[in-house]
């Protein structure tokens, strides 16, 4: 009964079967590739459908009350590394990136000549390698010590910084994203703000660095000249 | 120029949403809410319904959003295959369905008319879709149109079609399998990719 079982991947991607039969295939779908590779392809044309339906807006409460069930219902299915909280090397690191924080807001910046910023990154090459990071299971999450957001780093050291609550720079200014290993800032990016950032980091983010924002002229310069308006726990 | 998730693709969009980011579930929202919810209303035939079957479909996406490969699917068509499998669930439950002639009004073409704001890029896509649609020979886009927007099961519709069950279902087969052809050879572009309102 392969092919006729096979033959209900249309009908499963229609959503056309009933209850034992939508089982049946989907236990069915578990081994076989050939049903998998239709039904995605099924799916795209599933779709379709659903775009070829001209239809009048949701009432404007619908947005809110999906954003509202949302912010009631916490996920727990994340599967992502956590640190245990409270352990000694917590702590000696939250020390550390208040003082590192502190460290920046006195200026006590190392003049680096590194950190030469190429040209503005393709945006579709960084969104590649943003999503990537996001979405890489063993990636952890990293709080910030200023601002609000969070720092997002791969086990290689590639990192992405979700930022919100950063108003779009002025003119004539810049954010711009530094990598601090010690006291030592290198050059990671600039990008203008906005209400929700998502911002990747780059060059790699060592372990103990701490990754900060400041505002600075428009095109960057080589070194911070102002206080961190964001600053991340050390990685 | 509301803020920088307007740069990042749906599949980004859902990678965030794995992450816990509210913002990230609004901007969903805001690019796929409105076609989410002409699909559900369109099976359901009731404002209330719909909602409810968006409503459940996106905190899906909230809950399970990190399990989402986007190696396998579009987040966008994976979030309508979310709404629709819980429109047409509901419609079942309601026992909603109506009793419908079996003429073109069973497709997507007798819906509201395109409001103003729609962009070009929705209307050629819908356009395009519903081209394919009409080169379909008869019998499949009925089966098609009353499944996908009518909410049938396939012995329902053999039953009302008086036609045996393994006709209907090799004909949503072949039909499903003549409409991705017809999409294939219609798409101008190499990829899909949508920029829906907003």
């Amino acid at each position: 009964m392969e092919a006729g079982i096979h033959e209900l991947t249309a009908g499963y991607a229609l959503d056309a079967l009933d209850a034992e039969e939508r089982q049946a295939y989907e236990e069915h779908l578990a081994g076989c590739d050939r049903c998998r590779d239709d039904l995605a392809s099924f799916w795209e044309v599933t779709a379709s459908l659903a775009l070829a339906v001209a239809g009048p807006e949701p009432g404007g409460e619908l947005r809110d009350r999906i954003l509202a069930a949302a912010r009631a219902e916490p996920q727990n299915v994340v599967p992502f590394v956590r640190r245990p909280a409270f352990t000694p090397v917590r702590i000696a690191s939250a020390v550390a990136a208040i003082a590192a924080v502190a460290a920046i807001a006195l200026g006590a910046w190392a003049v680096s000549l590194h950190g030469r910023l190429g040209d503005a990154n393709d945006r579709v090459a960084a969104e590649r390698s943003s999503l990537s990071i996001v979405s890489d299971p063993a990636a952890h999450t990293v709080s910030l010590a200023k601002g609000h957001g969070q720092l997002v780093v791969a086990p290689d050291g590639r990192a992405v910084m979700v930022v919100d609550d950063l108003a779009t720079a002025p003119s004539g200014k810049t954010y711009e994203v530094w990598v601090i290993k010690g006291t030592t800032p290198t050059r990671a990016g600039l990008f203008h703000g906005g209400t929700h950032s998502v911002v990747p980091v780059e060059g790699t983010v060592g372990k103990d660095a701490v990754v900060a924002v400041t505002l600075e002229r428009a095109g960057g310069v080589d070194a911070p000249t102002s206080a961190p308006l964001v600053a991340s726990q050390p990685v | 120029m509301r803020n920088q998730l307007a740069h990042l693709s749906e599949e980004a969009l859902v990678a965030l949403v794995a992450r816990g980011d509210q913002s990230a579930l609004a901007a969903l929202y805001d690019r796929v809410g409105r076609t989410a919810f002409g699909l559900a209303l369109r099976v359901l035939r009731d404002d209330r319904l719909a909602e409810d079957a968006v409503q459940e479909a996106f905190l899906t996406v909230w809950r399970t959003a990190a399990a989402f490969s986007a190696e396998r699917a579009k987040a966008t068509t994976w979030i309508l295959t979310l709404v629709h499998r819980r429109a047409v669930d509901l419609v079942r439950r309601e026992q909603r369905r109506r009793a419908e002639p079996l003429d073109d009004s069973g497709g997507a073409e007798d819906a509201a008319s395109p409001s103003a704001e729609d962009d070009a890029w929705l209307q050629f896509e819908r356009e395009r879709v519903q081209n394919a649609l009409r080169q379909l020979p008869d019998t499949q886009r009925e089966a098609i149109e009353l499944a996908y927007y009518g909410g049938f099961t396939q012995s329902e519709l053999a039953e009302r079609l008086g036609e045996p069950l393994g006709t209907i279902k090799s004909r949503m087969f072949a039909g499903l399998a003549r409409l991705r052809e017809l999409l294939d050879d219609s798409t101008t572009e190499g990829s899909w990719k949508p920029e829906f309102t907003n």
